[in-house]
């Protein structure tokens, strides 16, 4: 796993120790780890001269900033209103048994978070998903299960 | 720059370009209402209720955000605005807790004043206060209560524009949105300096100060108690707003008169210790110069700066850890008023020191943080029992239905009540400076500083930085290696103008050798525990009846203060002597940055 401190220095190379920086610095980090901590945003905050509390209310506002610890794989079913009539709600309840956490929550191993975002523009084929950049679409209760399995033993 | 024509509410008016619709009505005396508008920040147009109708446009438009252009048309008050008004006061005080009467704002809230005007509450639309909302008491200065928030950012501006310190901001998105500190941690967790600006620019009751008058209230009632109240020189100069006055009225005899009313034991002056500060702080210079200038002392540092104000004090542990060495290891008047009171006034007035309750009238949040620092405990006690603001101080003038205006004049009691006018002016930006230079140049040269009836005017007034190089001449015999030397001085308020000069310090540029700093814009006239609202025409209200209050004193020099003079014979013995590092100094911390 890259430092952070690495990161920050990589992209503070490319944008500058500017205010620009902090967004591109952010998703770096969450693209190694899924999630920004403290430190990491006191670390942010130091590098580029500017409020650890700044550094928080940017990292808040965008839902694919986490600053709570995530799993390897984040998932994030769509909640608009197309994908609730295709079903949202059954692969919701498939999600939740397959891995024994509520919408929210992160398995105990790490592996899996559960979380719903907004509309992923995929409405003519929904109900979908993503696990980490990856779109999934036409889900049903048998996918998900099919999708999970995949995922388990691609982290074994 | 040119000028253009409108017409606002058919009247026909000519004004700059550049201003805001909102400054063109002003200019009329059109009053539109306004919440997330404040004179001292940016303009940041988030709440709407500003919106007026401009002729030829479908959309309603903020006011406050707006340029007012050549040939517009603007009503202010027609159907349309009005309707939309009224649903957007109701839209806010649908998400704010309305338990008016237990509020510390109530009838000084500026949305109860618009709910009041266009005669709404919370329930015209669906209420949507968020239940189990907890208020942040963590701090000792400031807390924080999201029920009352309406998420205009007043003080997410004043603390990143005024303050530089950035503790607060705009966090999540939506209706999730809010105000936050870092990681939402509570107050004394985060970077807050307990400046107070957020509290004085807070429209509602979302920020206000730690409340301490009902253990006032319990120490006056208490017959075994001796109360000892002292107040800050800039309180006479605001307490009046309060009670009915115009802004800059003094009404420093009455003060002291409300106090006695109140049942305060003793009525005594933090002024008196204010022109202690200049004693010690004076003599902390002279001796850092002589250090730095005739023994080449290296640890020594210079600039010096003044340590009176705990805003400023605590931005520089948390901003600067590594420059804590300038600052004045001089207490702030408050501490010195209160490790003295439990030790020189006690054995004076022969009261067992822990029968005294000492109680501070200030400007000011910080100071509250300031009394509960652990290290202030000099006397063997709590050296300050409790810190209130000037608004606390008049609630409970108020609670005591005392018919202020009516009171007479009286004078403040001894020991520690007499002052100068040098002590005076420590609530104005560049007192501090001027009442130093004051004694300074009198004990070096034995003469008066060389300005027109004292008035050292080069480090009065509002730049955020002054600077001024005074040329010491005819130095007595003692202070001969001063002979000829250009003191370079400055004066900053604001902490984002503290900011300016600690980079200089800490790029290793400063040429000053003394640099008196408050960390509230304008100094303590214009402190967080002042009067709601401050604005700029308040500060300078406030200001220039400070400067007529010096006047008005017979004695204008600290040093001439003849019971600083006894108490150096009777209990300190010297300046920086034993017992003035004991009780009179301190020492500083550093703090993260987050």
């Amino acid at each position: 796993m890259a430092e952070i401190a690495e990161i920050i220095n990589d992209k503070i190379k490319h944008f500058g120790r500017e205010r620009v920086a902090l967004l591109p610095i952010l998703q770096g980090i969450v693209k190694e780890k899924n999630f920004v901590n403290n430190q990491d945003m006191v670390q942010i905050a130091e590098a580029l001269d500017i409020s650890a509390a700044d550094v928080f209310g940017t990292a808040s506002f965008y839902s694919f900033i986490d600053h709570v610890e995530r799993g390897k794989y984040v998932i994030r079913v769509c909640k608009s209103i197309t994908c609730e009539m295709k079903g949202k709600h059954k692969v919701l309840q498939a999600l939740e048994d397959e891995l024994r956490i509520k919408l929210g929550e992160t398995t105990h191993d790490k592996k899996f978070s559960l979380l719903q975002s907004n509309c992923l523009g995929l409405c003519d084929q929904g109900p979908a998903m993503l696990i980490n950049e990856e779109a999934y679409t036409h889900l049903n209760p048998v996918k998900v299960h099919e999708i999970i399995n995949h995922f388990r033993n691609l982290s074994k | 720059m040119s000028n253009i024509t409108l017409t606002i509410d058919g009247q026909t008016i000519e004004v700059p370009k550049g201003i805001t619709i909102l400054e063109a009505a002003k200019k009329i005396n059109v009053k539109i209402p306004t919440l997330c508008h404040h004179e001292d920040l940016c303009v940041a147009g988030n709440c709407r209720v500003c919106v007026v109708e401009v002729k030829g446009k479908h959309r309603l438009e903020a006011s406050c955000a707006v340029p007012a252009e050549q040939g517009m048309e603007i009503l202010t008050n027609s159907a349309k605005v009005r309707i939309a008004r009224q649903d957007i006061v109701s839209l806010l005080v649908s998400e704010h807790n309305t338990q008016c009467t237990t509020c510390y704002r109530n009838t000084n809230c500026e949305l109860q004043d618009l709910a009041a005007e266009y005669n709404v509450d919370g329930n015209r639309f669906l209420s949507v206060l968020k239940p189990n909302i907890k208020i942040d008491k963590s701090s000792w200065s400031i807390e924080k209560d999201d029920s009352k928030c309406i998420r205009c950012q007043r003080c997410v501006r004043t603390c990143a524009e005024l303050q530089h310190v950035n503790a607060l901001t705009a966090s999540h998105k939506g209706h999730e949105m809010k105000i936050s500190t870092f990681m939402d941690l509570p107050f004394n967790e985060v970077v807050c300096t307990n400046c107070g600006q957020c509290v004085n620019r807070c429209p509602t009751g979302a920020l206000t100060e730690r409340r301490y008058f009902d253990q006032v209230w319990e120490a006056i009632g208490d017959p075994t108690k001796h109360v000892v109240m002292n107040t800050a020189p800039s309180v006479r100069v605001a307490l009046g707003e309060m009670l009915g006055y115009e802004v800059g009225t003094r009404v420093t005899g009455k003060m002291v008169t409300a106090m006695r009313k109140l049942g305060v034991d003793s009525v005594l002056d933090t002024d008196f210790s204010a022109d202690l500060t200049i004693i010690e702080e004076g003599n902390e210079l002279l001796t850092r110069l002589k250090k730095v200038l005739v023994d080449g002392d290296k640890s020594v540092k210079l600039p010096m700066i003044t340590s009176c104000s705990p805003g400023w004090v605590k931005f520089i542990e948390h901003m600067f850890p590594n420059h804590l060495g300038h600052l004045s290891t001089c207490k702030s008047p408050q501490q010195m008023f209160g490790a003295l009171t439990k030790t020189y006034y006690a054995e004076q007035k022969g009261i067992d020191p822990k029968d005294i309750v000492s109680v501070a009238i200030m400007p000011c949040a910080a100071k509250k943080y300031e009394a509960n620092r652990p290290e202030m405990n000099a006397s063997g006690y709590r050296d300050i029992d409790a810190g209130l603001t000037t608004r606390e101080f008049g609630l409970m003038i108020k609670q005591a239905g005392l018919d202020f205006k009516n009171l007479p004049d009286s004078d403040f009691d001894s020991i520690m009540g007499q002052s100068t006018g040098a002590g005076v002016i420590f609530g104005a930006t560049g007192g501090v400076m001027e009442a130093a230079l004051r004694t300074a140049y009198a004990v070096v040269t034995g003469r008066s500083v060389p300005f027109e009836n004292l008035n050292i005017t080069a480090v009065r007034g509002t730049e955020g930085v002054r600077s001024a190089s005074i040329k010491v001449e005819g130095c007595l015999p003692e202070w001969k290696f001063l002979e000829g030397a250009v003191l370079n001085v400055a004066v900053a308020h604001g902490l984002k103008n503290a900011r300016v000069i600690m980079d200089e310090i800490a790029a290793g540029k400063s040429t000053y050798h003394f640099i008196e700093v408050m960390g509230c814009p304008g100094g303590c006239i214009g402190g967080g525990g002042q009067p709601i609202p401050t604005n700029a025409e308040i500060r300078a209200k406030r200001t220039k009846a400070i400067y007529e209050e010096d006047m008005s004193k017979p004695i204008r020099m600290s040093h001439e203060n003849p019971e600083i003079t006894k108490i150096y014979e009777e209990f300190l013995g010297k300046p920086l002597g034993h017992k003035s590092h004991e009780l009179l100094h301190t020492h500083y911390q550093k703090r993260h940055r987050h």
